[in-house]
C-alpha cells in the first residue's frame, strides 16, 4: 500500500489501538527543560513513579536561565532560581542527562536535540514544549505535550495519541532573493489562518523544500504549531543524512549503515494520498512580517496594514480591530512606515548558525539605528561557539547588537527581562501574542534578514539587494 | 483525577478566536515548580488594571458581579492555542472552570484538559453565539447543565445541544481515570514491542 511519510512513522511506532481513535505510540526520545520539565519530573517523584528508560530522556536549561554573559543560577525572573535548582536536583535523582548552565551542549531544547543527534530521522520525540515540532525538519515525528503527558511518556515509553489526518503543503517554484523559510511559513499561515492545520500532521514538500538546508527546514516545521498542526514534517533526503553524521548521540559504524538504509525509506510514496493538499507558488512569497497579535496577521513588507472593515466575518474583524489597537497601528499604513524600538534575533525558530550568518552578512559594515536596542541570542552554546569561530559575534557587536549566552531569552517573558512596556520589536521568534515579549510589548515577526535590515533602518524594512 | 459526570454552572462568554495559553496564564504568573497557586494568574493581563498588579479591572467579564462563580467558558475558535504550558488548564481548574465550549481548541491544550478533568466541548460558532446571547441576558439565572454521559448541554430553560466526544476520553473523564495507570496495565505489550523494535532499529537504543 502506498503510504505518506507520516503514516510510515506512525505505523513504525504504533504498539496498539486502544479504543476510539486513540493509539498507543512508542516514544523513542524525551526532552525536558527547566520550566515545564521540572514539573513533570516532580510529578513523577511525587507519585513515586520511575522513568522507564532514563537513557532516552534529556534535559536542558533554556527558558528561565539568564542569557547575559557570565551568568550563574540567578535570573531576573522571580523565583527563577528555584526552577533551575529543582531541575538540577530532579535530573540528578532521575539519572537523566542534563545540559546544565556552563555545559558546552546547553541551549534551546529544539536546537540542542537536533545538533546532538538526539532527535533522529524516523524517531518519535516529545517534549513538554509546543515547538518540539521543529524536529520534523529531520523527518522525526516530534510534537509538544503537556507536563502530565511528559510524565506518561517517561513512565511508560509511550503516549496515547489520536491519529491526526495528513496534509501536504507543496511549495512550488523558486523563492525570490531575500525570501527565506520564515517568510514561507508566515505566508502559509497568513493565507490559511492559524487554524488551517488543526487536526493534521503537515508534510512540507516540493522542490523548494528539497533545496532548503536542514536548518531552514527546522524553521518551517517550528511554526507548524502556529498553524495549529499536530506537527510538521519534511522527508529524509541526502541533506538529512549529511546533517546527522557525526552528531554526538547519532549512530556510528555498522548501526549507522543500518540506520541509513532505513532512513532512505522515510519519504512519501509517489501516489500516496493526503487528506488535504495545499499548493503554494513560491514566486508569490515576499519578505513577510506580522502587523497584529496572531501569526496569521502577516503581510508582505511592501503592503499596507489591512482594514478590518473589509472583513466579512465580524469575529475576524473584531479580532483585527483589537489587534490594531494593541499594536497601536491603523489600517492603510505602509508596513515600512512602522518605527521600531528594538530588534531581536534569537529563539528556536531562527537562531541557528545559518540564521546568524544571514543576519551578519547583512550587518557587515552597517550599524543599528540609534533609537533601536538590538539583541542577538544564539540558539545554543554550540551555535555561539561556532559563530564566534567565524567572527560573527564581532560583526554583531560592531553593528551595535548585544551578543548573549544561549537560551530562550526575550522570545517570551518569564517575568524577568523585556524590552519594556509598549516597545515595538521586530523579532525572529514565532509568537506575536499580546504580552508575549513582556507586558504590552508589540511584536512583529520576521526573518533574521528582515530583522537585521529593519534594525539598521529603525523602521520595518526589507533587506535591499 | 477529578471525575466529570454532570455539571451545573454559570457561563461567561469570551467570544474571541485564538485565546492563547500565554493569555490564559501569562509566563510571569508561573513562579513556582508546582501545579498549584495559579488561579490568581488566570487571564492576568485582562483581569487586572496593570501588569503585575492585583487591582481588578472591572470591565473584564469574570470580574463583574453577574459572573461570580463562573465555571463554564464560551469562546471563539482555537481556544488554548500556542504554548503547551499545562499551567493554563491548572489555572482554569483552580479558578473553578470545569468546562470550556469552543468551535475548536489548540490540540495540546485539549489533551491537557482531558488529563486534568476539565471538559473541552466542541460546538459550532452559531450554537455558541446563540448560547452566549441567551446567557448574557442574566448570567446567574441563565445557567447551563452539562451532562457528559448523554453528551448534552441543557439550558436552564430546558433547551439543549448535543455534542461529540471521543469515547475513550469520555470514559476517562467520567471515571476520573489516570492515564499512566491505565497504560501501565499494558506494560507487557510495550515490552514486547520494544524487544522486536530493538532488532529492527538497534540504533535507537542508547544502552
Ligand atoms: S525559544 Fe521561544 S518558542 Fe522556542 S522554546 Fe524557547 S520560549 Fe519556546
Amino acid at each position: 500500500m502506498l503510504k505518506t511519510l507520516f503514516e510510515k512513522l506512525w505505523t513504525l511506532h504504533e504498539i496498539s489501538i486502544i479504543g476510539n481513535g486513540e493509539c498507543l505510540i512508542f516514544i523513542d526520545r524525551m526532552f525536558l527543560h527547566e520550566r515545564t520539565g521540572s514539573i513533570a519530573l516532580k510529578g513523577l517523584e511525587d507519585a513515586a513513579r520511575a522513568i522507564k528508560s532514563p537513557q532516552h530522556v534529556f534535559c536542558t536549561m533554556d527558558h528561565i536561565v539568564d542569557t547575559t554573559l557570565g551568568r550563574g543560577d540567578e535570573t531576573l525572573m522571580p523565583n527563577g532560581r528555584d526552577f533551575i535548582v529543582a531541575t538540577r536536583k530532579s535530573a540528578q535523582r532521575a539519572g537523566i542527562r542534563l545540559f546544565d548552565i556552563g555545559d558546552q551542549n546547553q541551549g534551546i531544547s529544539h536546537v540542542v536535540s537536533a545538533e546532538l543527534g538526539i532527535a533522529l530521522p524516523g524517531s518519535t520525540l516529545i517534549c513538554p514544549d509546543s515547538h518540539t515540532c521543529t524536529l520534523g525538519g529531520l523527518g522525526a515525528l516530534a510534537w509538544g505535550v503537556g507536563s502530565t503527558e511528559a510524565e506518561h511518556a517517561m513512565a511508560t515509553n509511550t503516549l496515547r495519541v489520536k491519529k491526526p489526518k495528513t496534509m501536504r503543503v507543496d511549495f512550488r517554484g523558486k523563492l525570490s532573493q531575500g525570501v527565506t523559510a520564515k517568510d514561507m511559513i508566515l505566508h502559509l499561515i497568513s493565507q490559511e489562518g492559524t487554524g488551517g492545520g488543526a487536526g493534521y500532521a503537515v508534510e512540507f514538500s516540493g522542490q523548494t523544500v528539497r533545496e532548503l538546508g536542514i536548518e531552514a527546514r527546522f524553521t518551517l516545521c517550528n511554526m507548524a504549531v502556529e498553524f495549529s498542526a499536530f506537527t510538521g514534517l519534511v522527508a529524509v533526503d541526502q541533506s538529512t543524512l549529511d546533517y546527522i553524521q557525526d552528531r554526538t548521540f547519532a549512530p556510528k559504524g555498522n548501526e549507522l549503515k543500518q540506520a541509513i538504509n532505513h532512513w532512505n525509506t522515510l519519504h512519501t510514496d509517489i501516489g500516496a494520498e493526503f487528506d488535504r493538499t495545499i499548493t503554494i507558488q513560491c514566486e508569490e512569497i515576499k519578505p513577510t512580517v506580522t502587523w497584529g497579535t496572531s501569526p496569521q496577521h502577516a503581510i508582505s513588507i511592501e503592503d499596507e496594514i489591512p482594514d478590518p472593515k473589509r472583513e466579512t466575518s465580524s469575529i475576524t474583524a473584531n479580532a483585527m480591530t483589537r489587534a490594531l489597537t494593541y499594536m497601536d497601528l491603523s489600517p492603510g499604513m505602509p508596513m515600512t512606515s512602522v518605527k521600531l524600538d528594538a530588534a531581536f534575533i534569537g529563539s528556536c525558530t531562527n537562531a541557528r548558525l545559518s540564521d546568524l550568518r544571514a543576519a551578519a552578512q547583512y550587518l557587515q559594515g552597517k550599524t543599528v539605528s540609534p533609537w533601536v536596542r538590538a539583541v542577538c541570542v544564539p540558539g545554543s552554546s554550540q551555535v555561539k561557539v561556532a559563530a564566534e569561530a567565524e567572527g560573527l559575534d564581532k560583526i554583531f557587536l560592531a553593528a551595535g547588537f548585544e551578543w548573549r549566552e544561549s537560551g530562550c531569552s526575550m522570545c517570551f517573558y518569564a517575568g524577568g527581562e523585556t524590552f519594556g512596556k509598549q516597545k515595538r520589536i521586530i523579532s525572529t521568534t514565532n509568537r506575536n501574542f499580546e504580552g508575549r515579549q513582556g507586558p504590552e510589548t508589540r511584536t512583529h515577526l520576521a526573518s533574521p534578514l528582515t530583522v537585521a535590515a529593519s534594525a539598521c533602518k529603525g523602521y520595518i524594512s526589507a533587506a535591499e539587494d | 483525577m477529578d471525575k466529570f459526570d454532570r455539571h451545573t454552572g454559570i457561563a461567561a462568554a469570551l467570544l474571541r478566536p485564538n485565546i492563547d495559553t500565554d493569555t490564559i496564564i501569562p509566563s510571569r504568573e508561573m513562579t513556582r515548580v508546582s501545579r498549584e497557586g495559579l488561579k490568581d494568574g488566570l487571564f492576568a493581563a485582562w483581569r487586572y488594571t496593570l501588569p503585575g498588579s492585583r487591582e481588578a479591572n472591572l470591565n473584564f467579564i469574570l470580574n463583574r458581579p453577574a459572573y461570580s462563580n463562573t465555571s463554564i467558558i464560551l469562546s471563539g475558535d482555537n481556544f488554548g492555542c500556542g504554548s503547551s504550558r499545562e499551567h493554563a488548564v491548572w489555572a482554569l481548574k483552580e479558578y473553578g472552570i470545569r468546562a470550556i465550549i469552543a468551535p475548536s481548541f489548540g490540540s495540546i491544550f485539549q489533551s491537557n484538559c482531558i488529563r486534568n478533568g476539565v471538559l473541552p466541548i466542541v460546538l459550532s460558532n452559531n450554537m455558541i453565539k446563540e448560547m452566549a446571547d441567551w446567557v448574557e441576558k442574566d448570567p446567574q439565572h441563565n445557567y447551563l447543565i452539562i451532562a457528559l454521559p448523554e453528551q448534552k448541554i441543557h439550558w436552564s430553560t430546558g433547551k439543549y445541544f448535543e455534542f461529540e466526544l471521543d469515547e475513550a476520553e469520555k470514559n476517562m473523564l467520567i471515571k476520573g481515570l489516570d492515564a499512566i495507570s491505565l497504560t501501565q496495565v499494558l506494560d507487557n505489550k510495550i515490552d514486547l514491542f520494544e524487544q522486536k523494535d530493538r532488532l529492527e532499529r538497534p540504533w535507537i537504543y542508547l544502552d
